[in-house]
């Protein structure tokens, strides 16, 4: 790590604690995304590339808005664009901004084999960090929502750090500070969820009586927080339970390891004793065969 | 008083070729591959052995090596496998062997008599690896980055991941016993160094495949 961070709460393949000297004190964090104010500008996407000092390829259309069509190692978040028919509304546009959700129990930071490539801040923020990162892919089979990206010059991984340089110094993520319908909003995650109940309860009034909020339990709740006017989240493409997939909970888990070391060991302790207590197996070199 | 009594062990008259070269030359390529195949697969099962990657040049470096000597391990493997399928075709002797086989091992009882060049145990060996590595190569494949996993739905990831840490210990078990086995019955070792073994090692474990030498049809 380039500039330690004493914010460090979990750190992925690590067999000691990391410091939190100041994890008590923090605040968890959220970003808001509010659906029903989004118009799809993307400021906040050539704010993720402006602030983040990338610049993705310019794709070609695909006869939607999408572009580029799915997330990059260098596009960070992406509006998407979906068209639905909804019963006695008609056609609907929804967009939504597609980017990684800062799982509080994330899959991608379970998954990966390399000390410290994934770690979590107290604030709640995942992280990615490049220098450890070794290329595997695992924190693509651990997430629940398909978001990491690698970058076939670096073969390393990457993804939305909620600008976790940004906030570290106070301020709020790119996007947050360049949406200009204020779809997006930025603070303490119990500030983020009453906003929302605030907002859903505004739009239940307004005749969307199935608007929710979208926080899945699943994975310990998220600190990108959704309100979707229409409810469903599969309108949206979002999964309506996401959670660590049990493949993955129990491969990486603690007891998957034990059961590895404990096959491992038997066989070299089974071998050492075997031999200690029966002897080796000989063979009398100077009997010629013959019976006597 | 016959010949074979003037006869030392180690001696060239008293031993009989077991494997040539070429076949001990592919058997130490797969076995040194599963060597660097095993220490950097642990490094990224289990994080107490991640230190294994310093002798791959780092992790980055080891995670781009496994799948390639993956690739290669599977290559060899299967070349010298095919070498010695005939003589791994499991007989009825083999159920005998098996049963009489805890006793063997403990030395206790009477052996049964080997009817070919393997046990019914180096058999089963010998078919059980078959089937571990292709496992291991096809799930090996799924996730291989950047190669096939882009084009891999995640869920079939998952489930390769998950098997081919657990074939791989299933592996570790087999060459581990493998590996014991050649150790604990003398003169064994020399086999596959050397490619030899002595009249009376192969009276004595294979007497089958002893009794095809001089013969029309042997070895």
């Amino acid at each position: 790590m380039a500039i330690q961070s004493l914010d460090v709460v979990r750190s992925s393949a690590s067999m000691s604690t990391p410091p939190r000297v100041r994890a008590e004190e923090t605040v968890d964090l959220a970003k808001l995304i509010d659906v029903s104010k989004c118009i799809g500008c993307k400021a906040c996407q050539a704010a993720c590339l402006e602030w983040n000092d990338v610049r993705d390829e310019v794709g070609t259309c695909a006869g939607s808005y999408d572009n580029p069509r799915d997330l990059t190692d260098k596009s960070w978040t992406v509006m998407r664009f979906y068209e639905e028919e909804l019963p006695g509304r008609g056609l609907q546009w929804l967009i939504v901004k597609d980017g990684c959700l800062h799982c509080e129990d994330p899959g991608c930071l379970r998954a990966c084999p390399a000390p410290g490539a994934i770690v979590q801040y107290a604030n709640g923020i995942v992280d990615f960090q490049q220098e450890y990162c070794i290329g595997c892919g695992y924190c693509q089979t651990g997430c629940p929502f398909n978001i990491p990206r690698f970058s076939n010059v670096d073969q390393k991984a990457y993804k939305c750090t909620l600008c976790s340089d940004r906030v570290a110094v106070g301020l709020e993520p790119a996007c947050v500070k360049t949406c200009p319908t204020q779809a997006l909003s930025f603070g303490s995650k119990r500030d983020m969820l009453d906003l929302a109940d605030e907002r859903v309860r505004e739009l239940k009034e307004r005749g969307f009586e199935q608007a929710s909020t979208y926080d899945p339990a699943g994975v310990g709740g998220t600190h990108v927080v959704y309100v979707l006017p229409h409810g469903d989240p599969a309108l949206y493409r979002l999964p309506a339970k996401p959670e660590i997939s049990p493949l993955v909970a129990f491969w990486r888990g603690g007891v998957a390891k034990a059961l590895g070391v404990i096959a491992m060991a038997s066989v070299v302790v089974g071998g050492i004793f075997h031999y200690m207590k029966v002897g080796p197996l000989e063979v009398d070199e100077h009997d010629d065969g013959r019976r006597p | 008083m016959t010949p074979m009594e003037h006869v030392r062990p180690g001696s060239a008259e008293n031993l009989l070729p077991r494997y040539s070269h070429g076949e001990r030359l592919t058997h130490w390529a797969v076995a040194i591959a599963y060597v660097a195949l095993f220490l950097s697969g642990l490094a990224m099962f289990h994080p107490f052995f991640y230190w294994t990657s310093a002798l791959f040049g780092g992790g980055a470096f080891m995670r781009l090596v496994h799948p390639i000597v993956g690739a290669g391990f599977a290559v060899l493997f299967y070349a010298y496998a095919l070498r010695l399928v005939r003589d791994n075709r499991l007989v009825p002797g083999d159920r005998r062997w098996l049963a009489a086989m805890f006793g063997y091992m403990n030395k206790r009882g009477e052996a049964v008599p080997v009817e070919g060049k393997y046990n019914a145990g180096q058999k089963l060996m010998y078919w059980s690896m078959i089937v571990v590595v292709a496992v291991l190569l096809v799930t090996g494949l799924l996730m291989w980055r950047p190669y096939f996993a882009p084009a891999v739905p995640l869920v079939l990831r998952r489930v390769a991941n998950v098997v081919h840490a657990v074939m791989a210990f299933v592996m570790f078990v087999g060459i581990g016993i493998h590996v014991y086995a050649a150790y604990w019955t003398k003169g064994s070792m020399r086999a596959m160094t050397r490619g030899t073994v002595t009249r009376a090692w192969a009276r004595a474990h294979h007497p089958g495949w002893y009794a095809t030498f001089g013969r029309k049809d042997g070895p």
